[in-house]
């Protein structure tokens, strides 16, 4: 049985005013276990937490509740004082009498009533509590990032400029993701590349980070602090720390007719190959669909040339386990297929292009060495349509298109007119739009300077039909303002193209037991006031992986990711909430229904060997929860058909004792 | 008071929500017959939301929509204007009795440059 | 006779995170609510067993009440849609039993809703109140 001490406070008048403290202190002191019960004036004051230190000692106690102001607001203060006396924390309860009693009842008689109520359930349920002890676990001071795009080497950066270890893993051969294929950025038209490579280069020269390119991640276990993470480094078949990036072997293969998808396949590569000049590691590659030596045994012809003999036809993917404190997700976007666009021609004709098709166009590193020329026959184009919304905001077919605004397309496509008509002046441009949608700063008055300044035709409306005629493309739009039906005849289509997360998210947040959005989008753990990391402790979000971003949004989310994991990776050990979740293994049947509500994954289970009374043994399933994941809402315990998952610090029969103190 | 009426029962036969509608105007992009038609698809949609449903119901333009559905195909948000040109056709012919129209007179009505309406539908219906 | 006069029993479960902060957000404001009110604090809606709740009537309760985050805004991402789904299928399995469906309810109240906290109270007190007592569930083996 427990010893309880019963603490009323009177909030000055707050409480005196609309309850009888006297009257409570006296009613309670006859509850079952309650040996103490005072009240006093201030009880959060340093004199009243004097007399329950003073009574816990005096009188033993081994439970204490407090009846007075909100938990919310003075529960720490409250446990803090018992710790101080000795007393377990978590043997404090408190009745909230304020805020759910004497603030909202007007008369001396029923909040009094109440009160007293208020206090038998919480002597009801500190009668059933128990000390508890919150779990520690070690952190592993090593964090991961997987995606090496402009958010994932910001977060790199910034985690191991605290000085803390960092892998970088990337699916390309090379980092710099989607901003390494830009042009210019918007509003300041810095050349993306210019203020993007320095970084690389950084990411290459900082001690504390290692890339892992041309690898993906393969499976994860483990849980905040102690993650184990398997990293598949697929076989590139040149040796990464001999190869001096030189380029001779490029030059020499003969086989120059693969697609290049860093120019998204507007000319060729070769089948070994570097993807691009600043390219970090710059490491050449051996694409093994292309190679002939691999293929077909015959060629060898880079090793020959490799002066430092870095070709290795024999490489096998390799697999490398590594433990991480923390993962930051940075897995970016992708433009969605412009397959399902028929009325488009995206398909049949060469000349209509996607906006990151027309980066590459414009791009002086790109396949045309910046000369904007149409891809099928190299002429230089004097009139082109830009066409908004081209899958974004679509919710008639999810096939088609996605129901969100992809955010980047207004600016880009701005940026995109206004340097064409800078360059090419006797350009007739035309873009067609729904909204333009110009949120952040400098937008607007770049959005403006394109139409006033550099005299870009923004039409209201939408391109309905493209239909390749000759060498023109005959565009059919409507004009909504002048309600016209326009026949433009162009030499050139520009389709902006929504994005989409990146197809290695999905299982990426199956491995993570992080959720996602029905777009594929990681969800925050809170949409407001914790944007940057994952419901599931550990797991932290950087750029377009939780939504659509531009440059600017995704650097700081990737600074705010990477303070967050230096806040984690800081400290040493893990305090975990001690009101989690526990299963009695004798009642469990391992039926997997609570593993299946469980929103951390906190729940594994584990064959156990049981004594049976005929002296026999005999193996079970049964669940086990990870106190360190568990965050303690309970899904499980009403799930659970047997009643084996119970809830520290709300135990069914805790509350079950409160309802029957309520309804006495 | 009939509009209202109207507006709802256009709303009920066609099962088009005109409120999806985003003012995009892909709808009258797409539209082959568009020179031939005083109100737009993209009108017809805004126009019953708004409950102006008299002068769609005078208009030629009704008998002007070929029944292509190209603007169903196109629609992003999935508002599928022409089953309210169609809804508008029905709420027209009910108004003036079902035989409103004797067959010696519509060869009269025809517009050459168009194809006809009948024929459009019955592509679309039977080329699947 | 003496007719005593009748006081609706109502038992709230509240969440942590935002149903209880909007009930103390309510008596921050001072907005008054019946005193039958009694508030047990649960972490998350989907704490609440079905057991409680049939142990409530079972012990004379009047009326039960779940308040949850709003959808989407769990503070757990996914517990009240569970809430949800569980109390919908207790509910009209305790109105086949003859507890009227105005004795139980789900009601989505956030941190910040300490009015709609208060109206919600007041209206679901007043429609206990109206239904009189709970004698359906009431096991006469409790009562003293």
């Amino acid at each position: 049985m427990q010893r309880v001490g019963v603490f009323v406070c009177w909030c000055g008048s707050n409480i005196a005013g609309t309850v009888d403290v006297q009257a409570v202190s006296e009613a309670l002191k006859n509850e079952p276990g309650v040996v103490f019960s005072t009240n006093y004036q201030y009880m959060c004051s340093q004199a009243g937490q004097d007399i329950i230190k003073d009574a816990i000692a005096e009188h033993k106690l081994t439970g204490i509740v407090v009846c007075s102001c909100s938990p919310r607001m003075h529960e720490a203060t409250f446990r803090k004082t018992a710790a101080a006396a000795g007393l377990n924390p978590y043997m404090v309860e408190i009745a909230n009498i304020r805020e759910q009693c004497s603030w909202v009842h007007k008369d001396m008689l029923t909040g009094t009533e109440k009160a007293i109520i208020l206090g038998k359930a919480a002597v009801a349920k500190v009668n059933l509590n128990a000390p508890l002890t919150p779990g520690e676990s070690p952190v592993t001071k090593r964090a991961l990032v997987i995606g090496g795009g402009i958010a994932g080497i910001q977060t790199a950066l910034d985690i191991a400029d605290a000085g803390f270890p960092v892998d970088i893993v990337e699916k390309k051969p090379t980092i710099g993701g989607k901003m390494a294929q830009l042009d210019k950025t918007f509003p300041t038209l810095d050349c993306a590349a210019c203020i993007l490579t320095p970084k690389m280069v950084d990411v290459a020269q900082n001690e504390n980070i290692r890339i892992f390119s041309y690898s993906e991640v393969t499976e994860v276990k483990g849980f905040v602090g102690n993650f184990d993470v398997t990293i598949k480094k697929h076989a590139r078949f040149v040796k990464e720390d001999i190869c001096t990036g030189c380029g001779a072997c490029t030059e020499k293969c003969p086989m120059k007719k693969v697609p290049n998808e860093f120019n998204l396949g507007m000319d060729n590569r070769s089948a070994i190959y570097i993807p691009f000049a600043q390219a970090v590691p710059k490491v050449a590659t051996i694409d093994p669909n292309y190679c002939n030596m691999l293929k077909k045994g015959k060629c060898g012809l880079c090793a020959k040339v490799c002066a430092a003999g870095a070709i290795d036809y024999t490489q096998k993917d390799e697999y490398i386990s590594e433990k991480y404190g923390a993962i930051v997700v940075a897995t970016g976007f992708n433009p969605i297929s412009m397959d399902k666009f028929d009325e488009f021609a995206y398909n049949q004709s060469k000349d209509v292009i996607t906006s990151l098709e027309f980066e590459r166009l414009t791009n002086a590193a790109g396949p045309t060495a910046g000369k904007l020329v149409r891809p099928s026959d190299g002429k230089h184009p004097h009139t082109i349509v830009f066409v908004q919304c081209v899958g974004s905001r679509c919710s008639a077919c999810a096939e088609k298109g996605k129901e969100y605004c992809s955010k980047i397309c207004c600016m880009y496509t701005a940026k995109h007119a206004m340097l064409t008509r800078d360059k090419y002046p006797d350009t007739e441009v035309y873009v067609f739009y729904i909204d333009v949608r110009t949120p952040g700063k400098n937008f607007d008055e770049f959005y403006r300077r394109a139409v006033e300044e550099y005299g870009v035709n923004y039409i209201k409306g939408m391109v309905g039909k493209v239909t390749p005629e000759g060498d023109k493309l005959k565009v059919q739009a409507s004009d909504l303002i002048a309600n016209k039906q326009l026949h433009i005849d162009a030499d050139l289509v520009v389709l902006a193209a929504a994005i989409e997360p990146d197809k290695s998210a999905r299982p990426l947040a199956t491995m993570l037991t992080a959720s996602m959005d029905t777009n594929d989008f990681f969800t925050e753990a809170h949409p407001k006031l914790r944007p940057v990391e994952s419901p599931t402790a550990g797991v932290f979000l950087s750029g377009a992986c939780q939504g659509p971003k531009d440059i600017p949004e995704t650097v700081s989310q990737a600074g705010a990711a990477a303070s967050k994991v230096i806040g984690l990776l800081a400290k040493d050990k893990l305090t975990g909430n001690p009101c989690v979740a526990h299963s009695n293994e004798l009642m469990c049947n391992g039926c997997s229904s609570c593993e299946r509500v469980c929103p951390y994954g906190a729940i594994s289970y584990e064959d156990k060997e049981f004594r049976m009374p005929d002296r026999t043994t005999k193996i079970r399933r049964v669940a086990v929860v990870n106190p360190a994941v568990c965050q303690g809402c309970g899904a499980c315990t009403v799930a659970c058909p047997s009643g084996a998952m119970d809830l520290k610090g709300f135990a069914s029969a805790q509350i079950i004792a409160e309802v029957d103190a309520i309804c006495k | 008071m009939e509009n209202k009426y109207l507006q709802e029962e256009l709303i009920r036969i066609s099962g088009v929500n005109p409120k999806k509608c985003m003012r995009c105007g892909k709808c009258s992009a797409t539209c082959p017959a568009y020179d031939e038609m005083e109100y737009h698809p993209h009108q017809f949609v805004n126009m019953v939301e708004s409950g102006d449903i008299e002068p769609l119901l005078a208009s030629k333009s009704l008998y002007r929509c070929l029944s292509c559905f190209a603007c169903i195909d196109r629609c992003p948000r999935g508002v599928e204007p022409a089953k309210l040109v169609e809804a508008v056709r029905l709420a027209a012919i009910r108004k003036q009795g079902a035989n409103h129209l004797t067959a010696d007179k519509v060869p009269a009505m025809l517009d050459e440059d168009i194809p006809q309406q009948a024929i459009v539908s019955a592509f679309r219906k039977y080329s699947k | 006779m003496q007719v005593k006069e009748y006081k609706p029993l109502i038992v709230a479960f509240c969440c942590n995170w935002c149903s209880y902060a909007g009930a103390d957000l309510a008596g921050n404001n001072r907005l008054a609510y019946p005193a039958d009110v009694k508030i047990i604090r649960v972490p998350c809606s989907c704490r609440v067993n079905p057991m409680f709740v049939l142990r409530a009537f079972q012990r004379g309760a009047d009326g039960v009440i779940i308040c949850g985050c709003h959808p989407g805004d769990c503070h757990y991402t996914s517990g009240n849609y569970y809430t949800r789904r569980r109390m919908a299928a207790l509910f009209s399995m305790l109105d086949y039993l003859g507890i009227e469906k105005e004795r139980t309810r789900v009601e989505w109240v956030s941190a910040a809703e300490g009015a709609k906290f208060a109206a919600t109270m007041n209206d679901f007190a007043e429609k206990v109140a109206a239904l009189g007592e709970n004698k359906r569930l009431e096991d006469l083996r409790c009562k003293k």
